[in-house]
């Protein structure tokens, strides 16, 4: 990372800017990879790009910071990802 | 465009300071995943502000600016002017601003940017509140919305910001929406494929300042367009197109869905359901998108 030497406040780019964001979680999204259909809805929508879309367009879900917000689990058309309950163990 | 064709690349960084569903991030990640690194934004005092993180650390991977609440269209048109001495001629220069920064506050400085014909991008993304200062009524929230100073419902109707863009006559302007990504993407590489000023702006439902739960972000954009109370266009060289079921509805070819199917599952509007049903201010929000939706069939069927 290029630091710039000026008498002004810049911030730099880091992931976890606000730390492990993935502790505000109260729900948490399953994937359930026999279901998906690959149509990356739930990638394009994740407002935290927490879901990760590998090359061949599977995804996989980044628990370190997901927030919880269920997006994905709302917009799933074959209801391959669901919501379930921290620490919960089914 | 397919969702499939969309890039990879991510620009917003992982552990922002966003809420949970939040749509500004979701249009953010569009935004970068359009322009690339290749681009400066401009932010004022919005959402957006608080969602780059505490310095000294940001969760924005493009150079921003940020800049006072009424100066983002100022700030971009110097922006811009430094960038073209310098010969970065292929530089996005964006302005991002929240609707409070766009129709109450910012209106001034984007008119003027607007009007000198700047080289530049100006995004509102549109929440219909101020968000960021904890839910106060702006000039884009709707009729009887409850904010923390509307508390018994706004008694004024919204205003029309596109109208407003549109009467100067700038090169490209364009409303779209979080809920389609597809149409959302081509309107801002068309926008970045033209020169002068550009206008866009985003309809982004806030699931704290509406009051809806936090899933459910994407399925109120997607119904705020199906009711017609939001409207998807562009407007190339003065030349109306609506496009997808704004087009449909425009034509008659489907009926609008009744704004009470939309507002029932938004917070803000419950004073109209509980303790009994308010049907004169219900009907009274539907006459007026009907009444908007007559204007545009006047001028653009």
């Amino acid at each position: 990372m290029k630091k710039y030497d000026v008498v002004t406040t810049i911030s730099y780019p880091k992931i976890g800017a606000m730390g492990k964001t993935g502790s505000w979680r109260v729900f948490k999204p399953i994937f359930d990879k026999a279901k998906c259909v690959k149509c990356l809805r739930c990638w394009i929508f994740c407002p935290e790009a927490s879901i990760k879309r590998e090359k061949d367009d599977t995804i996989s879900i980044d628990y370190e910071y997901c927030k919880g917000c269920g997006i994905c689990a709302n917009e799933c058309k074959v209801k391959a990802i669901t919501m379930e309950r921290e620490g919960e163990k089914k | 465009m397919a969702i499939k064709d969309l890039p990879v690349e991510e620009y917003i960084l992982q552990g922002s300071a966003a809420c949970p569903g939040c749509p500004a991030t979701m249009a953010l990640r569009m935004v970068f995943k359009a322009f690339g690194k290749n681009m400066v934004m401009v932010v004022p005092a919005c959402c957006t502000a608080v969602i780059e993180s505490l310095y000294p650390n940001t969760s924005f991977n493009i150079p921003v600016m940020n800049i006072a609440f009424e100066a983002a269209a100022a700030g971009a048109s110097g922006v811009e002017a430094a960038l073209r001495v310098q010969g970065k001629k292929d530089t996005t220069v964006v302005a991002w601003a929240g609707d409070g920064g766009t129709y109450d506050i910012g209106i001034q400085a984007l008119s003027g940017a607007l009007e000198r014909g700047t080289n530049f991008i100006y995004i509102c993304y549109n929440n219909q509140i101020y968000s960021n200062t904890g839910i106060q009524r702006s000039g884009a929230t709707p009729y009887a919305a409850w904010t923390t100073t509307t508390v018994g419902g706004k008694t004024e109707f919204r205003k029309e910001m596109g109208d407003i863009v549109r009467a100067h006559h700038i090169p490209y302007s364009a409303q779209t929406c979080i809920s389609y990504p597809d149409d959302f993407y081509r309107k801002l590489k068309k926008a970045q494929s033209i020169k002068g000023p550009k206008y866009i702006e985003i309809m982004a439902p806030c699931p704290p300042g509406w009051r809806f739960s936090m899933e459910k972000t994407v399925e109120m954009g997607r119904m705020a367009v199906e009711t017609g109370a939001w409207t998807l266009y562009e407007c190339e060289n003065d030349v109306m197109t609506f496009n997808g079921k704004s087009k449909l509805i425009l034509e008659k070819k489907i009926q609008r869905k009744p704004m009470e199917d939309w507002i029932k599952y938004q917070g803000r509007f419950g004073h109209l359901f509980k303790p009994t049903k308010d049907t004169k201010r219900i009907q009274a929000l539907e006459d007026h998108i009907d009444l908007i939706w007559e204007r545009y069939r006047e001028c653009y069927l």
